[in-house]
């Protein structure tokens, strides 16, 4: 058990400061390959943000990249530099494919503080930024790239640079302009997947009804289902099931959470497809299964990239809460006919389903009697399966995630992910933070709790027992060592 | 017609009998189901066989005059004879007792006697055209003692002997019908009913004939059942069989209508609670089974064949002195009575061939309904059920749902059942206690190790089977037992896990165990740590099973310590209140294997503190056999960092 006090965020802001978040500066991926005489330095760019910038500074930069990286590697072959620590900004690298880079550059928070004479004096905070929150946000964004376009290699091989650069700025574009940097934290370096809690009978008559389903729809290949944005079955593997969550819960869901809030006689809702048996419709694929000019037209994604290389539509139909994922191989194109009666063959009964499980899962929840919102604040991860659970966060919304404690704990509890990633062994970190705040971080075979306790005059001793308490009640199905 | 299709069957043994001729005549007693032929008059033989002996009865009596009725009490102890309209002879087959015939002559007067019962060992019943007379034989005193008698007029009377209730037809139309009940020496009069005839031409007197009633106990209630003949003048389609329940107490109630869709004749059996109808002019024969969904009409229940009309299964009979070559087909159409058949000098149990049913009831739903109602239905369920899942005739999920549930049902029936019963024992109730009886497990009680080694280990071997089919089944299978609150055993979770291994499909099993589909056990805990190699979160997860089973903490320790996690596994025991148990030598032992001094050191020093505390010293005593660790800490931190005893 080690003990430590940080002296965090004394937390006193002048009036007249002002803050800046961090903000993405530029982003770019280069082959160093493809330009490799003088002269021919602009073919090694496959993608940059912001374009406008002019050409030799692309150059520069994505010279100077590869300059680090090089010179770097001499100290470690196996391991070239992650990140690049400057006063303004911090730079980013990532090989996700073999001489494919991708480089993020973020800037560094900023107080801009007014002078005595009134000229104002910017000053950027270079510790703030955690290596291994803004890395991972790197590595995901070529995780969500390969998800829906395949690997830069199979680009390549498709139609060459061109076909590849047309692809990364398809998709990169857009993509960007949803990084939120200001409020990445602890949650994007685990990358979970949040399961519904469910009894074991209403798991099995999911299961059912997902057998019966890929039965019926014998073109689908894959079907992953979930509840309340939280998961409860992939037939993927856990890979490709973490992107696509995160897809799905970051993306997909939050943009049709309005016409459910509006309800059933809203004039939203009117627009959509009526359909009095039940409430089933398509997130992705035709609106309107009556017109009978609607689009198939299904996102594919790219799965088991390492050994099989599959491509799929996928295809995401919901009935209240419940949401189901078909895929299905992307030689078979989907028609109408078949969006029609998987419509007719689904809906109905993911309908009664979700209103099943809405049920037991109440009955549940009084049982328990966990309907009070506990009132400690934790993170779990576990390493083996992924799972989070995270009472810290608020429900996630397309633009940010919310978070119900200061940034400045949340940093704290990165800076404990960090000393955890240094060793292999079970370890435990509490540490004493500003105005009563304690952080505890226990790691215990793979599995990662993190508390904050708000407890006025509380000890050291008292502390971990409150962590003790908090681990019998919320964790005592599992092998979590004390 | 290929053999397969034939769904009745005669009995492979029938009884054999001498052929009624002038001087030999055959009776039939339906309460033992025995055939007696008696030979002049009995003088020159009696000779009695039942379908399941094997040693005929066989006597002498004197010829005194033509016998009209031959019966043995219940257990063969009374040979009862009538042969004359107003007497019936008696003679002991009691050991010890005289075997002098006695008679005993009807009370009322000028009465005459249609027939007699025998309703228990000693008790007979006899019908008169002028009413009842219920006897008590009492064979050592060689007469009879009436216990109770009624008047009524009576045009024909029948016998059912499972429940012992005589019906009596009644009135000028022969329809009322007044049943009487037998038990015990008493006799109760239940109430009476009438048939509703059809409607005749005008000509013809219409009349309640005795050939279209019978009676029989089908699931446990008596039914009277009235073959009503298609008349011209209704609209129905042809002759119908009407049921009559008639309940223990209450009135008789109609409450199911067969519907034959045919004219002509018909005979009536019932076979395993089955109503078979067989058509003379056909000669093919349908079944009905009340059990099965029919049309409710509001009071009625309507029902239609089960099955297409098939005939009996031809029988071959050999002929004595030629042996197999010549062999006589014959269709024992001839005579039907109750539930057995005669033909010639033959007499047959009927029996329902399952097998052939399973290819005619195309919907399984229905084929479950009707097999798990069957007496010997076991083997030929577990076939369905493999069927089902075979590659040619592979049944679809929701089909296959709907036989497990089926099955589970009716097991779960009897988990209960059994299940209260050994409640009852506990809270002391009498063994004797006639409301206490242990259940008994009919053939339709198929449970998970039934279907485990019949239907599930053979169909996971198939390779050509797709394994995604192979886990909905196995899943379906489970989710079924759990939906009817039935405990799952273990083997059916390690056929889960061998399956999704086999196919690497380790995710999916992850997903299993996440949600505790598949129960904790220590034999599932230690085939995951099996796993571990192939899939390493196995470890993780088979830690927390046993850490939920909490009577696995040597288990938890032990894999602690294969995997040098020496300070877990100290810290575990510790959290647990067990270290002042444990081996100081396994744990320094692990520790020494770690090469890590350090934690050599800590290990050490724990124990050492350990033996302070419990023994007032810190060192070792020689039964922990740990002196070679003691050399070892020596050598490597000295005699001084040994720790001192302290002394209060």
């Amino acid at each position: 058990m080690a003990a430590a006090a940080a002296g965090a965020g004394s937390g006193a802001w002048a009036a007249q400061e002002k803050q800046f978040p961090p903000a993405l500066l530029s982003f770019f991926i280069y082959n160093p390959r493809f330009g490799p005489r003088e002269g021919e330095e602009e073919n090694k760019i496959l993608f940059y943000h912001p374009n406008e910038v002019e050409k030799n500074e692309k150059i520069r930069n994505v010279g100077l990249c590869e300059a680090i990286v090089q010179f770097t590697r001499t100290f470690s072959p196996s391991k070239p530099a992650k990140s690049l620590h400057t006063q303004k900004n911090r730079q980013f690298f990532n090989e996700p494919e073999e001489n494919f880079w991708m480089v993020m550059v973020v800037r560094n928070p900023i107080i801009e503080k007014q002078s005595k004479d009134g000229k104002p004096i910017i000053e950027y905070q270079e510790e703030e930024l955690l290596d291994k929150v803004y890395s991972s946000v790197l590595q995901q964004c070529y995780s969500m790239y390969k998800l829906f376009n395949g690997t830069f290699l199979k680009a390549m091989e498709d139609g060459g640079v061109k076909l590849l650069k047309e692809r990364l700025e398809k998709f990169f574009h857009r993509y960007l302009q949803t990084l939120h940097l200001q409020s990445c934290d602890l949650l994007d370096i685990f990358g979970g997947i949040s399961f519904f809690p469910l009894d074991k009978m209403t798991y099995l008559k999911i299961q059912s009804f997902i057998n019966r389903m890929e039965e019926s729809l014998n073109i689908v290949k894959y079907t992953a289902f979930l509840y309340n944005d939280q998961l409860i079955w992939s037939g993927l593997e856990q890979d490709d099931m973490r992107i696509l969550y995160k897809y799905l819960t970051t993306s997909l869901f939050p943009r049709h959470i309005e016409p459910e809030l509006a309800g059933r006689d809203s004039p939203i809702r009117a627009e959509m497809p009526g359909n009095l048996q039940h409430y089933g419709r398509f997130l992705t694929g035709p609106l309107n299964l009556n017109d009978p000019d609607a689009k198939c037209r299904f996102p594919k994604i790219f799965v088991n990239t390492d050994d099989t290389y599959e491509e799929l539509h996928l295809i995401v139909y919901k009935a209240m809460s419940a949401a189901v994922c078909f895929m299905i191989d992307a030689s078979n194109q989907p028609t109408l006919d078949f969006c029609r009666r998987l419509d007719s063959i689904v809906g109905p009964q993911l309908t009664v389903l979700a209103s099943d499980i809405c049920e037991q899962f109440n009955i549940n929840k009084r049982m328990s009697g966990s309907e009070k919102e506990p009132q400690f604040k934790f993170i779990y991860f576990n390493h083996m399966n992924l799972a989070e659970k995270s009472t810290v966060h608020m429900r996630k919304t397309p633009s940010v995630s919310l978070t119900s404690v200061h940034p400045d704990l949340m940093k704290i509890l990165g800076d404990i992910n960090s000393d955890f990633t240094r060793v292999d062994e079970d370890e435990e970190i509490i540490v004493k933070a500003m105005s009563d705040y304690w952080v505890v971080g226990k790691k215990s075979d793979r599995r990662e709790l993190y508390v904050i306790l708000n407890q006025k005059n509380a000890n050291l001793i008292e502390v971990n027992e409150e962590v003790k308490k908090l681990c019998a009640t919320q964790f005592n199905n599992i092998f979590f060592l004390d | 017609m290929g053999e397969e299709d034939y769904y009745l069957e005669l009995c492979e043994r029938p009884v054999q009998f001498e052929k009624a001729n002038p001087v030999n005549c055959v009776f039939f007693d339906e309460a033992n189901k025995q055939v007696f032929a008696v030979r002049s008059g009995g003088a020159t033989g009696v000779v009695v066989k039942g379908p399941d002996d094997r040693n005929p009865i066989s006597f002498r009596m004197d010829d005194k005059g033509e016998v009209k009725c031959i019966k043995f009490s219940l257990e063969n102890k009374i040979l009862a004879v009538q042969r004359t309209s107003k007497t019936v002879d008696f003679c002991n087959f009691i050991p010890d007792n005289s075997q002098l015939e006695y008679t005993q002559e009807c009370k009322t007067k000028n009465a005459n006697i249609l027939g007699f019962c025998w309703t228990s060992s000693t008790e007979i019943v006899f019908i008169t055209d002028q009413g009842i007379e219920f006897y008590q034989v009492l064979p050592e005193k060689r007469s009879l003692k009436l216990l109770k008698s009624h008047n009524l007029n009576v045009n024909w009377y029948m016998y059912c002997p499972e429940s012992a209730v005589i019906l009596l037809s009644t009135t000028v139309l022969e329809n009322v019908l007044q049943p009487f009940h037998f038990r015990a020496g008493t006799m109760s009069k239940l109430p009476k009913f009438e048939i509703e005839l059809p409607a005749a031409p005008k000509s013809t007197k219409p009349s309640l004939s005795e050939r279209d009633i019978a009676m029989a106990t089908i699931y446990g209630q008596l039914y009277v059942l009235f073959l009503r003949h298609h008349s011209r003048t209704s609209n129905s389609t042809g002759a119908e069989v009407v049921l009559y329940h008639l309940p223990r107490e209450g009135a008789c109630k109609k409450m199911h209508i067969l519907k034959l869709n045919r004219t002509g004749k018909f005979a009536l059996n019932v076979v395993d609670n089955l109503v078979v109808v067989h058509h003379q002019d056909t000669e093919t024969s349908v079944i009905f089974d009340l059990k099965l969904r029919g049309e409710f009409d509001g009071s009625v229940t309507f029902h239609h064949p089960v099955l297409p009309a098939r005939s009996i299964q031809p029988y071959q009979i050999p002929i004595a002195g030629k042996t197999g070559s010549a062999e006589e087909s014959v269709l024992p159409f001839h005579h039907v009575a109750g539930f057995t058949m005669i033909f010639g000098s033959y007499l047959w149990n009927l029996q329902v061939k399952l097998e052939p049913i399973v290819n005619l009831l195309p919907d399984k739903g229905r084929l479950m309904d009707f097999l798990l109602q069957r007496k010997e239905c076991k083997m030929v369920i577990l076939s369905v059920c493999s069927q089902m899942l075979s590659e040619s005739d592979r049944a679809s999920l929701p089909v296959i749902a709907t036989v497990f549930d089926k099955l589970n049902h009716e097991y779960k029936k009897y988990l209960d059942a059994e299940q209260s019963y050994a409640m009852a024992v506990e809270a002391g109730q009498s063994r004797s206690s006639p409301l206490l009886k242990r259940p008994v497990r009919t053939q339709a009680v198929l449970d998970q190790s039934d279907v485990y080694t019949h239907v599930l280990s053979a169909f996971v071997e198939k390779k050509e089977m797709p394994h995604k089919f192979v886990i909905a089944v196995l899943m379906e299978y489970i989710r079924s037992l759990n939906q009817f609150q039935i405990a799952v055993q273990h083997y059916l979770h390690e056929l889960v896990i061998k399956t999704l291994v086999q196919h690497n499909l380790f995710y999916m099993l992850h997903q299993f165990l996440q949600y505790h589909v598949l129960s904790d056990s220590k034999p599932l805990a230690c085939l995951l740590l099996s796993l571990e190699s192939f899939y390493p979160p196995a470890h993780q997860l088979s830690l927390d099973m046993l850490k939920r089973l909490s009577t696995a903490n040597d288990e938890i320790v032990e894999v602690l310590l294969s995997k040098h996690q020496v300070l877990a596994a100290l810290r575990f025991i510790r959290g647990i209140g067990g270290h002042d148990n444990i081996s100081a030598r396994k744990f320094l032992d692990a520790a020494k294997q770690t090469e890590d001094n350090m934690l050599f050191y800590t290990i050490f020093r724990f124990f050492e503190q350990r033996n302070q505390r419990l023994r007032g010293s810190p060192n070792f005593t020689p039964g922990e056999h740990c002196e070679e660790h003691v050399a070892f800490f020596k050598q490597i931190f000295g005699d001084q960092a040994l720790m001192r005893p302290t002394t209060f």
